[in-house]
C-alpha cells in the first residue's frame, strides 16, 4: 500500500502502531531568527511525531520554541527575520516546507490548523464572525456564500454560541466567546491535524476550563489529532496522551503521560513539578527552577539547561545524544551515562 | 548633608541620562541613511548661509543690462534674470530667509502651541475645552489664506511672514503637545511632584514635557519643511518678502512671468525649496524611527 | 449617530463665531478701510460721498459695533453685497464652489488611485527596491511646493509638448487636466505615506496570521483582512487631503487661474474685499468642517467598533428607560 497516498483516509486501524497512522511528522526541524545584529536559535531539532486521534502536549516556558515549532508546521514563520534552516515536516504524508503557495492554501485549514495563543487579537475587527469561519469553509470546499454561512452558523453552535451571533463583531464578544471563535474556525474543515497554542492561557481560569473541555470534546467527535502547546502541566494531565518537555529549542523529555510524570527522568522536568502547586498535600513547598532561560541569541554549549540544573558536571557541556530509556520514553540528558544516577524529585529541598 | 549629596547624585544622573539619550539619538540618527543625508543637505545650507552673511547684500542686486536672461553658464551657474542680475548669487542669498522663516515660523509655532498644549492636557476639564476650541478654531482657516489676510493686516515683511506662517502651525503642535501630555500626567512620578508640593508650572515643564517631547519634536522638524513651504507659496502669490529681496518664493514668482523662454530662473529656487524641505523631512523621519520605541527592532 | 452628527453641526457655531472675529480683526487691523478701497477704484468723489460711504459701512463706530451687525446679518442668513464688485458674497460664492468642487474630486480620485497602490506595494515590500523608490518619490513630492509642480507641468505639456491649455477654464475638460494632475500629486505623496505606514502597522497582526492559517490566499489576505483595517488611517489622510485642497486650493487655483473658491478668497483679500473675504473664509470653514464630519461618519461604516461606539450612547438611554419602566411594573 502507498503510505503517501492512504496516510490520511479515516479508516478504522488496529491498535498496533504503524506508518498509516501518522499525521504530522517533524523531524530535527531548526528555526533560526536572523536580525541585524544577532541570531536568535528559536528551535533546535525538534522531531515530533502524532499519530490520528492522539494529543500530545508541547510542554516549555515562554520562548522555548513551541509557537516557532508549530508556526513551522503550516510553514507560516515570518520570513525575514525566520530561517527554517534544516528538517522536514509532512502532514498526512506531504511535506510541508517543499510546498508552494498555492499546494500550503490547500492544506492549511483543510489538513492541518491552528487555534492561536491570543483571541483578543486573532480575530479580524472589521469582519463578522460568522463571514470568517465562511471563509475557512469556502476556502476548501465548493459551497456558495449562503451554504457557507450556514454551516459557519453550525460550527458556532458547536462550539456553544448562538447561531444568530454570526453577524456580530470581535468586539461584541467576551474573551473566551472570542476563542471559541478562533476554535470554531480552526475546526470549520475537520482538520486531520489540530494545533493549540496555549488555547487557554489568556481565558480566566474558569473559562479555561470550559474550553480544554470543549477541545477534548471536539477533538473525540471529529478524530483530530492535536497538538497542545501549554506552559501549564494541569492542562497536560487532562487532555495529553504523549508528552514532550521543551527548553531553549529542543526537546528534552518525550514520553507518554505516565512516562512523563510517574517517571520523570530529566532534571528540567523535575524542576517544572517542583514548581507546581500541590493541591493535595498543601504542605508542599514550591522549588523554583533557579536562573532564566538563556538569551535565545547566545545558547550555552551543550546541554542548554545546564547553568540552571542542579545535577549538571562538566560533561553536561558536551554535545548531547537523545537516549531512549524505553519504547516510549526518550530523553536528552548525558548525566545518565553514569548508571547510578537519578533525580530525587522534591527530596533534597531547596 | 547626606541628603545634599544625595540630591547632587541624582541631578548628576539625570544630566547623565539625558546626555546619553541625546546620543542615543544621535546614533541612531547617523545609521539611518536618509536622516544623514538630510543632516549634510541641512549643514551644506548653514555654510551657504554663513558665508553669505558675510558678503556684501549688494551682490544680490548689482544689475548688468548686457547679460539678461543668460541661460546657465560658468559666469553664471544659474543664469540670469531680466534684470540681468546673477541668479547664483540671488539663490545662495535666498537661503537666510527660507532658514529664518522656517525656524522661525516653527519655533513661533511650537512655543505658543506646546505652551498651550501642555496647559489643555495637564489641567483638562474647561481649560482644555476652551484650548481646543481655539485649536478648532485656528485649524479650520485655511492656512495661506491665514497667512494672506495676516500679512495684508501686517504689512509684508520678513517678521510678518513668519508670524502669519507660525501662527498657522499653533494648532498642530496644542494637539501633538496635548495627546503627548495625556500619556504622561496620569503616571506616578507626577503625582510624586505633587506629592512633594512642587507647582503645576514646574511639574509641566521640568517633569512632563520632557517625558512627552519625542513626538513634539518629530512634529517640530515637519512642520519646519511645511513652514517653508507655505512661506514660498505666500511669496510666490505676492503676500510674502517683497520683490528685490532674493527669497526663493518670491524669485520664482518674478520669473514666471518669463517662464517658457527662460525656465531657469524658476527651476534654482526650486530646486532649493525641495532640497531644503526635503532635509528636514528626511530628518524629521529619521527622528520618529529614532524616538519610536514602538519601531525599533 | 444623529445624535453624534447634530452635536458635531452646534460645534459649528462657536467655530463660526471664533473664526469670523479672528478675520473681522485682522482685516480691520489692515492699513485702509473700505471706504479708501471704494474710493481708490471710484476715481474722483467729493467729501460729501466720502461721509456718505462712511456712514454707510459704520465707519464712525467701534469694530465690535460693525461686527455685531455683520453678525446679525449672518445669522440672518445674509453674507452681504461686497462693496467692490456689488455682487451678493452668497451667489459668486456658489458659483465658483463647484469649480473647487470638480477639482478637489478629481484630485482625490487621482490621488488614491496612485497613492493607495503605491503605500500597499511600498509595504508588502518594505525595505526592498519598490519601498525606496516609493519612499524617495513620496517624500520629493512632499518636499516640492505645489506651485512650481504646476509650473513644470504647464512648461512640459503646455509649453513644450503644447497639448494641455496653460491654464484657464475655457477648454472644457482638457482645462481640468492639469490642475486635476497637480493638485491630486500633492495629495498623492502624504496619502501613500500614511497607506505604507498603515499598512505595515495592519501586516504585523494576529489576525492576518490567522487568516492565512485558514489557508486564505495571499492576495485574499492583503485585500480582504489587511486593506479593510488600514482604510481608516488611510482615509482621515485622504480626508485631511480633501480639506486641504477644498481649503487651501488657493495656490493651485492661482497657477492655473481656475476659477474656485480659493481664487476668489486670495482675489478678495487682494482688492481688500471685506465682505467677500468675510464670507469667503466661513463659507470655506463650514465645508472644511462639513467634510471632516463626513470622514468621521465615513468610519462607522467601515469599522464596526466605532459604529457601536455611537449607537451604544442611544441604546444605553433606551435602556435604562425601558429599566425604570420594568422597575415601576
Amino acid at each position: 500500500m502507498d503510505v503517501n497516498e492512504t496516510a490520511c483516509e479515516v479508516e478504522a486501524r488496529p491498535p498496533n502502531e504503524t506508518a498509516d497512522d501518522v499525521v504530522l511528522d517533524v523531524n530535527d526541524l531548526v528555526v533560526h531568527y536572523v536580525l541585524e545584529k544577532e541570531t536568535v536559535e528559536a528551535v533546535n531539532g525538534v522531531s515530533l511525531r502524532l499519530k490520528k486521534g492522539e494529543t500530545l502536549g508541547l510542554v516549555g516556558e515562554t520562548g522555548a520554541g513551541k509557537t516557532s515549532t508549530a508556526l513551522s508546521i503550516l510553514n507560516l514563520v515570518q520570513t525575514p527575520p525566520g530561517v527554517i534552516k534544516n528538517g522536514s515536516i509532512s502532514v498526512c504524508g506531504q511535506e510541508v516546507l517543499t510546498m508552494t503557495a498555492k499546494q500550503l492554501e490547500k492544506i492549511r485549514g483543510k489538513d492541518v490548523s491552528m487555534i492561536f495563543q491570543d483571541p483578543m487579537t486573532s480575530l479580524n475587527p472589521v469582519i463578522s464572525v460568522g463571514e470568517q469561519i465562511a471563509e475557512s469553509i469556502r476556502n476548501h470546499e465548493t459551497v456558495n456564500t449562503a451554504e457557507a454561512f450556514e454551516k459557519a452558523g453550525d460550527m458556532l453552535e458547536l462550539v456553544g454560541i448562538p447561531r444568530a451571533r454570526a453577524f456580530e463583531y470581535p468586539h461584541q464578544f467576551s474573551g473566551g466567546m472570542k476563542q471559541r471563535v478562533v476554535i470554531a474556525i480552526a475546526l470549520a474543515c475537520n482538520p486531520k491535524v489540530l494545533l493549540a497554542d496555549e488555547p487557554t492561557s489568556a481565558l480566566d481560569v474558569t473559562i479555561q476550563a470550559q474550553v480544554l473541555d470543549l477541545m477534548h470534546d471536539l477533538k473525540e467527535k471529529m478524530g483530530t489529532a492535536l497538538l497542545m502547546i501549554t506552559h501549564d502541566l494541569g492542562v497536560v494531565a487532562k487532555v495529553c496522551d504523549r508528552v514532550a518537555i521543551m527548553y531553549a529549542g529542543r526537546i528534552v523529555e518525550y514520553g507518554t503521560l505516565t512516562d512523563i510524570f510517574n517517571n520523570t527522568m530529566h532534571p528540567y522536568t523535575e524542576g517544572l513539578f517542583n514548581s507546581l502547586p500541590d493541591a493535595k498535600g498543601r504542605k508542599g513547598k514550591l522549588i523554583p527552577i533557579p536562573g532564566l532561560m538563556p538569551d535565545p541569541t547566545k545558547l550555552p554549549s551543550g546541554c542548554a539547561f545546564q547553568p540552571r540544573c542542579r545535577y549538571a558536571v562538566e560533561s553536561c557541556k558536551d554535545e548531547q545524544t537523545v537516549r531512549e530509556v524505553s519504547g516510549t520514553h526518550t530523553l536528552l540528558c548525558s548525566r545518565y551515562d553514569d548508571p547510578g544516577f537519578s533525580i530525587d524529585m522534591k527530596k533534597s529541598g531547596g | 548633608m547626606s541628603d545634599l549629596r544625595k540630591s547632587e547624585t541624582v541631578a548628576e544622573e539625570s544630566q547623565y541620562k539625558k546626555r546619553s539619550q541625546m546620543l542615543d539619538i544621535w546614533h541612531s540618527l547617523r545609521r539611518n541613511k536618509g536622516a544623514l543625508l538630510g543632516i549634510i543637505i541641512l549643514g551644506m545650507l548653514f555654510i551657504i548661509l554663513i558665508v553669505t552673511l558675510f558678503m556684501p547684500y549688494e551682490m544680490v542686486l548689482r544689475m548688468n543690462p548686457f547679460h539678461r536672461y543668460t541661460p546657465p553658464n560658468w559666469q553664471y551657474p544659474f543664469g540670469t534674470d531680466f534684470m540681468g542680475r546673477n541668479q547664483f548669487h540671488r539663490v545662495l542669498f535666498g537661503t537666510r530667509y527660507s532658514l529664518a522663516i522656517g525656524f522661525g515660523s516653527a519655533g513661533l509655532g511650537a512655543l505658543v502651541g506646546v505652551t498651550l498644549g501642555a496647559f489643555a492636557g495637564y489641567f483638562g476639564k474647561l481649560t482644555d475645552e476652551i484650548i481646543m476650541r481655539f485649536s478648532d478654531i485656528l485649524a479650520s482657516i485655511p492656512g495661506i489664506i491665514l497667512g494672506m489676510v495676516i500679512v495684508s493686516a501686517l504689512g509684508n515683511s520678513l517678521r510678518n511672514v513668519i508670524i502669519a506662517v507660525g501662527v498657522a502651525s499653533i494648532p498642530f503642535f496644542i494637539r501633538i503637545s496635548r495627546a503627548s501630555i495625556l500619556t504622561v500626567r496620569n503616571q506616578e512620578f507626577v503625582e510624586a511632584a505633587h506629592a512633594i508640593g512642587m507647582s503645576h508650572f514646574r511639574i509641566i515643564f521640568r517633569h512632563v514635557l520632557p517625558n512627552g517631547l519625542s513626538p513634539i519634536i518629530v512634529m517640530f522638524s515637519v512642520i519646519l519643511g511645511m513652514s517653508i513651504i507655505t512661506a514660498a507659496s505666500l511669496s510666490f502669490l505676492g503676500w510674502g518678502i517683497p520683490a528685490p529681496a532674493p527669497e526663493w518664493g518670491t524669485m520664482m514668482n518674478v520669473g514666471r512671468v518669463d517662464m517658457l523662454n527662460a525656465p531657469f530662473l524658476m527651476t534654482f529656487p526650486g530646486i532649493f525649496i525641495m532640497i531644503t524641505v526635503l532635509a528636514f523631512n528626511l530628518i524629521g523621519d529619521g527622528l520618529r524611527d529614532a524616538l519610536d520605541p514602538k519601531l525599533k527592532k | 449617530m444623529i445624535r453624534f452628527i447634530l452635536k458635531r453641526i452646534l460645534l459649528l457655531i462657536p467655530v463660526i463665531i471664533g473664526v469670523s472675529f479672528i478675520v473681522f480683526a485682522l482685516l480691520e487691523a489692515a492699513p485702509g478701510d473700505v471706504a479708501d478701497a471704494i474710493i481708490a477704484r471710484a476715481g474722483e468723489v467729493t467729501a460729501e460721498d466720502i461721509e456718505a460711504i462712511r456712514a454707510a459701512h459704520n465707519l464712525d463706530r467701534s469694530m465690535f459695533y460693525r461686527y455685531g451687525v455683520y453678525m446679525l446679518n449672518l445669522i440672518q442668513g445674509d453674507l452681504g453685497i461686497s462693496d467692490i464688485t456689488g455682487l451678493s458674497v452668497w451667489n459668486t460664492f456658489m458659483q465658483r464652489l463647484p469649480n473647487t468642487l470638480l477639482l478637489s474630486f478629481s484630485a482625490l480620485i487621482i490621488g488614491m488611485a496612485v497613492a493607495v497602490p503605491m503605500g500597499i506595494i511600498a509595504a508588502r515590500n518594505a525595505g526592498k527596491l519598490s519601498d525606496n523608490f516609493a519612499s524617495i518619490f513620496t517624500l520629493v513630492g512632499m518636499s516640492m511646493p505645489v506651485f512650481w509642480i504646476g509650473l513644470i507641468l504647464i512648461q512640459v505639456f503646455s509649453g513644450n509638448l503644447g497639448i494641455l491649455p496653460v491654464a484657464g477654464f475655457d477648454h472644457g475638460w482638457r482645462s481640468l487636466i492639469l490642475p486635476a494632475i497637480c493638485s491630486g500629486l500633492s495629495l498623492t505623496a502624504s496619502t501613500a505615506r500614511q497607506t505604507r505606514s498603515s499598512m505595515l502597522e495592519v501586516l504585523k497582526s494576529d489576525y492576518l496570521r490567522t487568516a492565512r492559517a485558514k489557508g486564505t490566499s495571499e492576495d485574499m489576505v492583503i485585500r480582504k483582512h489587511a486593506l479593510s483595517n488600514a482604510w481608516i488611517p488611510i482615509i482621515t489622510a485622504a480626508g485631511s487631503s480633501l480639506c486641504a485642497q477644498l481649503a487651501g486650493s488657493v495656490v493651485v487655483e492661482s497657477v492655473f487661474a481656475w476659477p474656485g473658491i480659493g481664487r476668489l478668497a486670495a482675489e478678495a483679500v487682494f482688492a481688500r474685499d471685506t465682505t467677500t473675504v468675510m464670507g469667503t473664509i466661513i463659507l470655506t470653514t463650514v465645508l472644511y468642517v462639513l467634510v471632516q464630519l463626513l470622514v468621521d461618519v465615513l468610519y462607522a461604516f467601515i469599522d464596526p467598533r466605532i459604529k457601536s461606539q455611537y449607537m451604544n450612547t442611544s441604546k444605553k438611554k433606551k435602556k435604562t428607560g425601558m429599566e425604570k419602566e420594568a422597575a415601576a411594573a
